[in-house]
C-alpha cells in the first residue's frame, strides 16, 4: 500500500487507521504471525495501531501485549502471568527522556556524583535487560533517549558534566555499548529520528500534558514505522537487492542521446554531484549486501559506456546483473529475480520514471519508491529502511562476490554435457556439524530468510538457536559448501528432534544459492549417520506448504521416503535407515563435531 | 465559512475517524452518543480536526470542550481569524 511507505502522511494515517487496517486484512497474503510486547514508560495506544499497520505491510501480523501506563520496569521486572502466557516472540521498550528519573541539575555537585547519577540510570535499565533476557529469551528492543525540550545552560550544556544533553549523551552511548555487546538487543534510534522530524516538534509537550503521550502524536508513525523496520528485519523480511534505472536515475541525461560526455555526473554541476552522492549511497549498500542489478531501457553498449564514466562511483562489475534492452521493465525485474536466485518480492525497483514504477509494482506488486528529485534520492530510499541491519554476517559482506562466482559456475557449467561431469568438476568440499557458537548468528539469519528450499519455514530467534543447538534431544547439523571457485559459507541447517529411537524434522532448508549442487544429499548422508550412532532407525520428515516453498515439495520423496500422510497444505514421510545407502557422490565431506 | 459547512466537514471527519459512515453529528453530540469514542479517539479525533481546519486547539480547550457543539464554536471562532 503506497500510503504505508515513506514519506507518509501521518495525518492521513492516523485519521484512516481503521480505514487502512480493515483493507490490509482483506489482502489476500500471508503473513507470518508474530507475538509482541510493548512495554511503555508513557502512552503507547496509537504507537501500537500504527506499528500494526506498517508490519502488516510488511508481511507480519501481529499480535500485541501492552503494558499499563507506565509500568514498563514493573512488568518486566517483576513479570505479569498475563505477560508470561503471551510469549513474546520481541519485546520493545518504549521508554524516552521522560523516563529518565536520576537526573537533576545541581551546580553545586562535583562530577563523581553525576558519574553516579549516570551509573544508577544506567542501571534502572541494565536490570530490566537482564531479567528480560533471562524470562523472555527474545530480541529486545530498545528506545535510546532522545535529546531534552530546553537547554538551562545553553550550549555548555552539552559538555559540562552537569548538562542534561551531556547526560544523555553519554547515557545514549552506554546503550549502545550494551547493543554491541549482546545479541539479541536493538537499539530503536530515537535520538536520530527525532532530530529528522524536528526536536521542538517530536517533543510539542501538549502531547504530553494532556495525554502523556512522550512525542507529538504526528511523530508517531515515523517511531512505529522505525520499530516496524526492526521487527521485519529480525523475522527476514527484509528485502535483499536493488534494481536500478540508469538515466535520471544513476546518473542525469539520456545517453542514448547525450552520449558519455553528455550525462550529468561528477563534480562539474549541481546535478552532476547529486547523482554521484546517489552512486556513492548505492555502493555503500553494496557493503551491506544489497544485490545491485541494472534495469535500462537502454542499448547494452551506451549502459556499460554510461556506467565506466570516469567520474561515476558504480562500475559495471558492481552489478550481478545488467539488464540493458527494450523488454518491459516488469520482465526484466522477473529475470532478475531468477538470474540471482532471489523472489520479485525482495528486489526495490528504483526508477524516475513514474509510469515505470507503476507497471512494475502493479505486475510484480513490489516495492518502487518515488524518486522524483534527485537530490532526494537517498533519503527516500534510506529512509524507508528496506535494508534495516539487524544482523551483519560475513556472508552480508561477501553476498556480491559469492553471487558473481555463480555467474562464473554457469559459464563452466556450459562447457560440460553431462551435469555430474561439471558438479565434478567444481571440486566441492563440504563441512556438516553441529552449530558452532560463531555461526549462531548466521543460522538464525538462515532460519529468518530461506523461503524456497525450506521444508517447514519454521522461524528461530538467535536464543532457540542456541538453546536447541545445545539440547542433547535434538540433532542440529549445519553445512558449509566450498568450491574452487571460492566458500559459498554457511548454506543449509537441519534441525530434528529425537523421540525414542525417531528423529522428527523440524527445520530442513538450504540457501537457494546451491541450488543443484546436491547438497541436500550431503546433508541427507550425514543425517543419517549420526542418527545411527544415536541408535535412531527412523526420520520423519514434514513438509509444510507455503506459497514460495513448492519447490521442496517432494523433496521427502526425492530422498526415499515413503510418504505417509498428504493432503493439500502438508504431507509426512518416513525413512527406515536400515540398509541406507550413501547418496552423495560429488562433494568432499568432512565432518565435524556432531553433538555440541 | 458558515455554521453549517463547520459540522459538515465535521460530520466527516467523524466518519473517517471512527470509519463508520452512518454516524451524523450535531451540536449536542458527546463521546457517550459514539461507540468507540474513548479517550484514546479523542486523541486522534482532536487531530483530526485540527487537519481538516488548519488549526490548533489550546490546551484547556482540548480538555474542557463538552459537545461537538462546544468543538464547532472553537473551529468558527478560530477561522474567523
Amino acid at each position: 500500500m503506497k500510503e504505508l511507505m515513506y514519506p507518509f502522511d501521518s495525518a492521513f494515517l492516523l485519521k484512516n487507521k481503521k480505514k487502512i487496517r480493515r483493507k490490509l486484512m482483506e489482502e489476500k497474503v500471508v503473513r507470518i504471525k508474530k507475538k509482541i510486547a510493548v512495554l511503555g514508560g508513557s502512552t503507547t495506544d496509537d504507537i501500537i495501531s500504527m506499528m500494526e499497520l506498517f508490519l502488516l505491510e510488511q508481511g507480519i501480523e501481529p499480535e500485541f501485549y501492552q503494558s499499563e501506563y507506565g509500568r514498563y520496569w514493573q512488568d518486566a521486572v517483576f513479570g505479569t502471568d498475563e505477560l508470561l502466557s503471551f510469549k513474546p516472540d520481541v519485546i520493545y521498550v518504549h521508554t524516552t527522556s521522560r523516563n529518565i528519573t536520576e537526573y537533576s541539575l545541581d551546580m553545586n555537585n562535583e562530577p563523581s556524583s553525576y558519574q553516579e547519577m549516570l551509573k544508577r540510570q544506567y542501571e534502572h535499565f541494565n536490570f530490566m535487560w537482564e531479567k528480560l533476557r533471562e524470562v523472555y529469551a527474545c530480541p529486545i528492543i530498545q528506545n535510546n533517549f532522545e535529546y531534552p525540550l530546553y537547554r538551562t545552560q545553553g550550549n555548555r550544556d552539552c559538555w559540562d558534566y552537569r548538562g542534561k544533553v551531556n547526560f544523555i549523551n553519554r547515557l545514549n552511548l552506554m546503550l549502545s555499548d550494551y547493543a554491541s555487546e549482546h545479541e539479541g538487543f536493538y537499539i530503536n534510534d530515537i535520538n536520530y529520528i527525532s532530530a529528522c522530524y524536528g526536536l521542538d516538534k517530536w517533543l510539542e509537550p501538549s502531547y504530553w500534558y494532556l495525554y502523556k503521550y512522550a512525542l507529538n502524536i504526528y511523530a508517531i508513525p515515523e517511531l512505529s514505522f522505525n520499530v516496524s523496520n526492526i521487527i521485519k528485519s529480525l523475522f527476514g523480511q527484509n528485502k535483499k537487492a536493488l534494481a536500478l534505472d540508469l538515466d535520471n536515475t544513476l546518473w542525469g541525461g539520456v545517453i542514448g542521446d547525450d552520449g558519455v560526455s553528455g550525462i550529468d555526473i561528477g563534480m562539474e554541476t549541481a546535478a552532476a554531484e547529486a547523482y554521484r552522492a546517489f552512486q556513492q549511497y548505492i555502493k555503500e549498500q553494496k557493503q551491506i549486501g544489497v544485490m545491485l542489478s541494472v534495469c535500462s531501457k537502454n542499448d547494452y553498449e551506451n549502459a556499460l559506456a554510461g556506467l565506466e564514466h570516469p567520474d561515476g562511483v558504480l562500475k559495471p562489475d558492481d552489478f550481478l546483473c545488467i539488464k540493458a534492452n527494450w523488454e518491459p521493465k516488469d520482465v526484466n525485474v522477473e529475470n532478475i529475480a531468477h538470474e540471482t536466485g532471489i523472489l520479485p518480492e525482495s528486489i526495490v525497483f528504483a526508477d524516475d520514471n513514474p509510469a515505470e514504477r507503476e507497471i512494475v509494482s502493479s505486475q510484480l506488486g513490489i516495492k518502487t519508491p518515488e524518486l522524483d528529485n534527485p537530490e532526494d534520492y537517498i533519503r527516500i530510499i534510506d529512509r524507508n529502511g528496506f535494508f534495516e541491519v539487524t544482523a551483519f554476517t560475513s556472508d552480508d559482506l561477501r553476498r556480491n562476490e559469492m553471487y558473481q562466482q555463480n555467474a562464473e559456475r554457469a559459464a563452466v557449467c556450459r562447457q560440460y554435457e553431462n551435469y555430474s561431469d561439471y558438479l565434478l568438476s567444481l571440486e566441492m568440499k563440504a563441512v556438516i556439524e553441529g552449530f558452532r557458537s560463531m555461526y549462531i548468528p548466521r543460522i538464525t539469519q538462515l532460519t529468518n530468510k530461506s523461503n524456497q528450499f525450506n521444508l517447514t519455514t519454521k522461524r528461530y530467534t538467535q536464543q532457540e538457536i542456541e538453546k536447541v543447538g545445545h539440547d542433547k534431544n535434538h540433532i542440529c547439523l549445519y553445512g558449509r559448501l566450498i568450491d574452487k571457485f571460492g566458500d559459498n559459507g554457511i548454506v543449509s541447517v537441519v534441525i530434528g528432534r529425537i523421540e525414542n529411537s525417531a528423529l522428527h524434522i523440524e527445520l530442513w532448508l538450504m540457501s537457494c544459492r546451491v541450488l543443484k549442487r546436491d547438497m541436500e544429499f550431503a546433508m541427507l548422508d550425514s543425517l543419517v549417520r549420526e542418527c545411527q550412532q544415536r541408535n535412531i532407525n527412523k526420520i520423519y520428515g514434514y513438509y509444510y506448504k507455503t506459497k514460495k516453498n513448492a519447490m521442496v515439495s517432494s523433496l521427502f520423496g526425492q530422498f526415499g521416503f515413503e510418504q505417509l500422510e498428504a493432503d493439500e497444505s502438508r504431507s509426512k514421510w518416513k525413512l527406515d535407515l536400515s540398509g541406507y545407502i550413501n547418496k552423495n557422490k560429488v562433494i568432499m565431506v568432512e565432518e565435524g563435531e556432531m553433538a555440541i | 465559512m458558515n455554521r453549517a459547512e463547520i459540522m459538515e466537514r465535521l460530520n466527516e471527519v467523524f466518519r473517517d475517524v471512527f470509519d463508520d459512515s452512518s454516524i451524523t453529528v450535531d451540536d449536542s453530540t458527546t463521546s457517550k452518543d459514539i461507540e468507540d469514542w474513548d479517550s484514546l479517539e479523542h486523541i486522534n479525533l482532536v487531530g483530526s480536526v485540527e487537519q481538516e481546519f488548519k488549526m490548533r486547539f489550546k490546551m484547556k480547550e482540548v480538555s474542557s470542550m463538552k459537545n461537538v457543539g462546544e468543538m464547532a464554536d472553537i473551529v468558527a471562532e478560530r477561522a474567523k481569524r
